[in-house]
This record gives C-alpha cells, sequence and structure tokens, in this order.
C-alpha cells in the first residue's frame, strides 16, 4: 500500500514538473495556458488521490470522511480549473492578443 | 512514510519557485494570472502533505478546500476585471 501511494506522489510531481516547465518555456500565454490548465489538474489529482488512499489505511468513520473531503478538493478542481483557463482566455481574446505565429526564417 | 512526505513536499516548493518566474517576470498581466493560478494549485496539494506531516489531517483538509475555493475566487475576479478594463500592460 505504501508503495502505492509513493509511487502516485511521483508520479504526480512528474506531472507538476511538466506543467512548470511548460508554464516557463512557452512563447505565449495561450498556449502557456496548455500545459497549467491540463497538467496541474492531472498532477493535483494524483497527489491528492495518493493521500486518500494513505489517509483510508486506517478503516473507520473519521478516516472515511476525511479521505472523502480529499476526493471532494479534487471534484472541485476538475470544475474549477476549465473555468478559470477558459475565463483567462476569454480575458486575452477580448483584449485583443494575437496568437503566437512562428516567425519566417528562423527559430525562436 | 513520514519522509517521503517531506520531500515531495520540498519538491513541490522547488516547483513553486519555478512557477513563480512566470508571475514576477511575465510580459502581460494575463501571463502572471497563469502564474499565480498555478502556484495556488500546487499549495492546495502541499497544505494536505502539511496536515500529514504534523498529523492533524482532519483540520489542515479544511483549510486546503477554503484555499482551493478562495484561489479560483480570485483568478476568476483577476481575469473579468482586466477583461472589463481592456488594455493589458
Amino acid at each position: 500500500m505504501s508503495i502505492l501511494v509513493t509511487v502516485m506522489l511521483a508520479l504526480g510531481l512528474v506531472f507538476f514538473a511538466g506543467a512548470a516547465v511548460g508554464i516557463l518555456r512557452f512563447p505565449d500565454f495561450y498556449s502557456r495556458l496548455h500545459p497549467a490548465g491540463k497538467m496541474d489538474t492531472l498532477g493535483s489529482f494524483l497527489m491528492l488521490a495518493a493521500l486518500a488512499v494513505q489517509e483510508l489505511r486506517h478503516f473507520d468513520l473519521d478516516h472515511v470522511l476525511v479521505a472523502v473531503k480529499i476526493m471532494l478538493i479534487v471534484l472541485f478542481y476538475f470544475i474549477a480549473s476549465p473555468t478559470a483557463t477558459h475565463a483567462i482566455v476569454d480575458a486575452g481574446l477580448r483584449a485583443g492578443q494575437s496568437a503566437w505565429t512562428k516567425p519566417r526564417g528562423g527559430r525562436s | 512514510m513520514d519522509k517521503v512526505f517531506l520531500y515531495a513536499g520540498l519538491i513541490l516548493c522547488a516547483l513553486m519557485l519555478i512557477s513563480l518566474y512566470r508571475g514576477v517576470f511575465g510580459p502581460t498581466v494575463l501571463d502572471r494570472l497563469i502564474g499565480v493560478n498555478a502556484i495556488g494549485s500546487k499549495t492546495t496539494v502541499l497544505l494536505v502533505l502539511v496536515g500529514f506531516l504534523f498529523h492533524r489531517v482532519d483540520m489542515f483538509v479544511d483549510i486546503a478546500l477554503a484555499y482551493a475555493l478562495l484561489n479560483f475566487v480570485a483568478v476568476l475576479a483577476a481575469s473579468r476585471y482586466f477583461q472589463k478594463r481592456g488594455g493589458l500592460g
């Protein structure tokens, strides 16, 4: 059981690291929203599910209630993160930001 | 098992520092907003991890849920504000 928890924590950290590198490296903020919107959601799902499994090791009512609360945080993130991403894209579009295109003849 | 949680929290703090670069040096306001949103989602996980380290998960889960809610409302309100204001500096 503790091996499962460790592996899921490590996988969540890998996804969070990918999100951080993507936010740092992509050229404009429309493309930066792509790792920020998806990989953060999956990383927090994996890490919080690992912590819920760890909490379920003592199986009584209090610990099950705490594990359900942790999974409710995950459910909230699955609703909230696409909404926040959509709001940021909407603000950028209405402010007239143009999307990044590859400059002609040369890498950027 | 406590050591695993401690090291996971430390790596999470390092990743938050990487995301903070985009929050400080972002070219537009929306870039800063993306960085702050990423830091907030990592902070929610970090709060539950701290609860496991202190053996008070029942308290820290409520704090993490409130923080997730606050982070979502803050990002939504800031993006609506900059959408209404128009130009992004």
